[in-house]
């Protein structure tokens, strides 16, 4: 269903109704309530513009006023239907395209920023006041804010509307939040010289509207994994794989750089025992991502700095995998989390944490450092905690910015064998995999140690088989435009 | 300086009735503290920072460090001394009281003194994804080297995992038939925690079900103190583990059955 409101929302349908509603949830539950959505959107849109002349807008607010049965109105010629769902696929194509070439000219002007970009969250549950941290962290030098989303938003199965003030652990993820955000963002770059990316959550029940709605507003960063919200969230697991498979689409052909949640498994299982489900996962996020068209430099595969401290040579465990990431992934912007798990009330520790993270996230060449806080066991990032973090990062990063030139690991040595074992064991599961299908190991709860159920979870009733006249102008499209985009070595 | 020499110089200072912070002399009052002030960097924030420090009580202010956060934020770190020191020896608090019991004791105890399983139902509720708090207390594995509640032979326990609503939450309590009720509670921006522990109980008094269940709740923000003022019976924080809660639950219990028979 989501894909269905994704359509609607491409096709230019925004906005909500007298009660609320999203205006894309208006049109897909009107097409539920009749029957006839497993036609689709694009096809029932197609046939109410020609019959009527309006514009999909147009036709959506009619629909909430009772003023018109999609159904009843004359059939029209499937041909002239399906040329029109592709002239107006095009031109959604072009909005998208017209963003993508604003941020590479921005980045042109401006200087591409070094690795590791500083990744700084805000969570103030207020954008007004998440845009005052942001402002704040990208002047202290951080180079992607990520707006972190409101507990529950991703069980909702509509996007929330306008700017919002009221969040818990986070701001809601709405297209009106996003263009403030984009606006605030793009004014401080612009002062410091520097294009300042943008990051939220493209997951949930909501996945691929979100995807849309960051294409439109020109975000440059989407957490999107294949598992997470099957794993983390109980989402169904067939809505899930098809959802990421239409939102990839839509992240890639916009030149977003995906983020994906590997690292979230080494909260609930042990890091040191549960390596290899990160390795195997980011095969399966990359594979995931190939079967959508996006390109290797656009896959920010996740990983952790997660192993207990009180473990002798945790370090040295950390420096290797962190080593073999950068390895078996050479084009990937790896995004390689801070330690979260067992950062305590003692911040004063935390910190020095931080510290070592920081070290492996420099000594190895990561793309995205996310910024680990001294008081994560606490609350939400302080502003001064931000700043203490990025003042950590950029001390490490330029103190040591040639040292992994220097060194070479030793053969045969601890760090070799353990990047040997885990890839032995993530070759294992793989196998596993491959025997068992994806489904099966889901529910034999090999990742995170969270068994799911094939039919179980939230938002099975959203899956439809397609019907005779279903169409989706945009997959063939997104597919090409990616294409292109790595032929004219755009990105 | 060896311990008991120590002992000897401080002893005569330290009053229990007057205890006040320790840096490196006893009753100096040194506190350390960081914060940030809405205002511009510059000589005029130092003695805003001065005042801030004064406000709370503490003299001999002294801002160690200073340094812009944004056009309009500062952040400092200071010092002061506190003046007036705490009557340490009427400080009380109301922790679970209760003599903690091995698994195997745990077990002995529910056989003689219930005749039959303990049922213990728990879920992390309201939008809360936290899983790890209450998966260590209830699942086989435990936490930290102390076994969770499936593995006591005495106990049956269903864990209903995460964002479970109030609503189902009691349902399930009741068609499980459970003695308990463990609630776990990690997120607690804007106090979402209360408001969702007070909903609870007040959803089980408007069906006059509070009385079936002994409520227990926990987690990182989670005191016992907290817990009676919210009207559950007992609350778990950090550092707390299944044996805990299990030998709590069956002393109450047993208890609560003493006194209807
Ligand atoms: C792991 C983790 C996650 C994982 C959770 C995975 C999972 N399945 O649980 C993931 C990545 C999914 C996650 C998500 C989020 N998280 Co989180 N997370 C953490 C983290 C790193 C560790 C928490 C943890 O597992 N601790 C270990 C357990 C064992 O400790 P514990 O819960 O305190 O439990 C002990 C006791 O309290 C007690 N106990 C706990 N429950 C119970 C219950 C009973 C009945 C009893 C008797 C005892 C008991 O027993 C345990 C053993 O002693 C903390 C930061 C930190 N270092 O603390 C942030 C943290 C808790 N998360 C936070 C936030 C904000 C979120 C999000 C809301 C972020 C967002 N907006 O998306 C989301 C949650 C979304 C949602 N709907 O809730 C904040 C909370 C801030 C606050 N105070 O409100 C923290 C503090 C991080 C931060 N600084 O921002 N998180």
């Amino acid at each position: 269903m989501t894909v269905e409101r994704s359509l609607c929302r491409l096709f230019g349908i925004d906005g909500v109704d007298a009660f609320g509603v999203p205006l894309a949830n208006v049109v897909v539950d009107h097409l539920l309530a009749k029957g006839v959505v497993e036609q689709g959107a694009a096809y029932w849109l197609a046939q109410a513009a020609l019959a009527t002349g309006l514009t999909p807008q147009a036709i959506a607010v009619s629909i909430a006023r009772g003023e018109v049965d999609l159904t009843s109105l004359e059939t029209q010629d499937p041909y002239a239907a399906k040329l029109w769902a592709d002239a107006e696929a095009e031109r959604a194509m072009q909005l998208i395209r017209a963003n993508r070439l604003v941020r590479e000219k921005k980045i042109q002007t401006h200087g591409e920023r070094p690795s590791p970009l500083l990744y700084a969250i805000v969570a103030t549950g207020n954008i007004y006041e998440d845009i005052v941290q942001a402002k704040a962290a990208a002047r202290q030098g951080a180079d992607v804010i990520a707006v972190i989303r409101t507990t529950g938003q991703s069980l909702l199965d509509y996007v929330p509307y306008g700017a919002t003030t009221q969040g818990f652990g986070g701001t809601s993820a709405t297209q009106e939040n996003f263009r403030l955000m984009r606006g605030a963002l793009d004014e401080t770059g612009d002062e410091q010289g520097r294009y300042i990316r943008l990051c939220n959550y493209c997951s949930g029940l909501c996945m691929p509207e979100i995807a849309v709605m960051g294409a439109l507003e020109r975000l440059d960063v989407m957490l999107n994994d294949a598992l997470y919200g099957i794993l983390f969230r109980d989402i169904n697991m067939q809505r899930t794989l098809i959802d990421q498979g239409f939102s990839r689409m839509i992240n890639g052909a916009a030149g977003i750089i995906i983020n994906t949640g590997e690292d979230n498994y080494l909260t609930t299982s042990d890091a040191l025992e549960a390596a290899h489900t990160v390795l195997a996962s980011q095969f399966i996020n990359e594979q995931f991502a190939l079967l959508a068209g996006m390109a290797e430099t656009q896959m920010g595969l996740g990983h952790a700095f997660e192993i207990d401290p009180d473990i002798k040579n945790s370090f040295v465990y950390e420096l290797a995998q962190a080593q073999m990431a950068r390895q078996i992934f050479p084009n990937a912007p790896l995004k390689y989390m801070p330690p979260t798990k067992y950062i305590t009330g003692n911040i004063f520790q935390g910190h020095v944490q931080d510290t070592l993270f920081n070290m492996v996230t420099v000594l190895t060449d990561q793309r995205f450092l996310l910024l680990g806080m001294m008081t994560e066991a606490i609350h939400t990032p302080h502003m001064s905690d931000r700043a203490h973090a990025i003042e950590n990062a950029r001390y490490i990063r330029r103190a040591m910015a040639d040292l992994a030139d220097e060194i070479e690991y030793r053969e045969g040595g601890i760090m070799e064998q353990r990047a040997q074992t885990v890839v032995t064991n993530a070759l294992e599961l793989l196998e596993n995999i491959r025997r068992d299908g994806l489904f099966r190991t889901l529910e034999m709860g090999q990742f995170a140690g969270i068994r799911r159920r094939r039919d179980g979870g939230k938002g099975l009733d959203g899956v439809v088989m397609k019907g005779d006249h279903y169409n989706n102008p945009f997959t063939d499209l997104f597919v090409r435009e990616q294409q292109d985009m790595r032929e004219g070595g755009s990105r | 300086m060896s311990c008991d020499r120590m002992e000897q110089q401080i002893a005569g200072t330290l009053d229990l009735t007057q205890v006040k912070p320790y840096g490196d002399t006893m009753n100096d009052g040194r506190i350390q503290l960081s914060f940030t002030l809405p205002i511009s960097d510059g000589d005029r924030a130092v003695e805003a920072a001065k005042e801030i420090v004064i406000s709370m009580g503490l003299s001999e202010p002294l801002i160690a460090w200073h340094q812009p956060l944004d056009h309009e934020f500062t952040h400092f770190v200071a010092y002061g001394s506190l003046q007036k020191g705490i009557d340490y020896t009427k400080i009380k608090v109301s922790s679970v009281e209760v003599c903690v019991m091995t698994m195997e004791e745990t077990d002995q105890f529910i056989r003689e003194q219930f005749g039959r399983k303990i049922k213990i139902i728990g879920a992390s509720t309201g939008t809360d994804a936290h899983t790890v708090g209450i998966d260590s207390i209830m699942n086989m594995k435990g936490y930290a080297g102390h076994y969770g509640l499936e593995r006591y032979a005495m106990i049956e326990a269903l864990n209903l995992g995460s964002q479970v609503a109030n609503e189902d939450f009691i349902r399930e309590a009741v068609a499980y038939d459970a003695d308990v009720m463990l609630v776990s509670q990690t997120v607690t921006q804007k106090d979402i925690h209360i408001h969702n522990i007070v909903e609870l109980v007040e959803l089980l008094e408007a069906e006059t079900l509070r009385d079936r269940f002994l409520l227990v709740i926990g987690g990182p923000r989670i005191t016992h103190e907290l817990a009676k003022e919210l009207g559950c019976d007992a609350g778990f924080g950090p550092g707390k583990y299944a044996g805990d809660v299990a030998s709590y639950v069956v002393t109450e219990l047993a208890k609560r059955w003493e006194a209807k028979r």
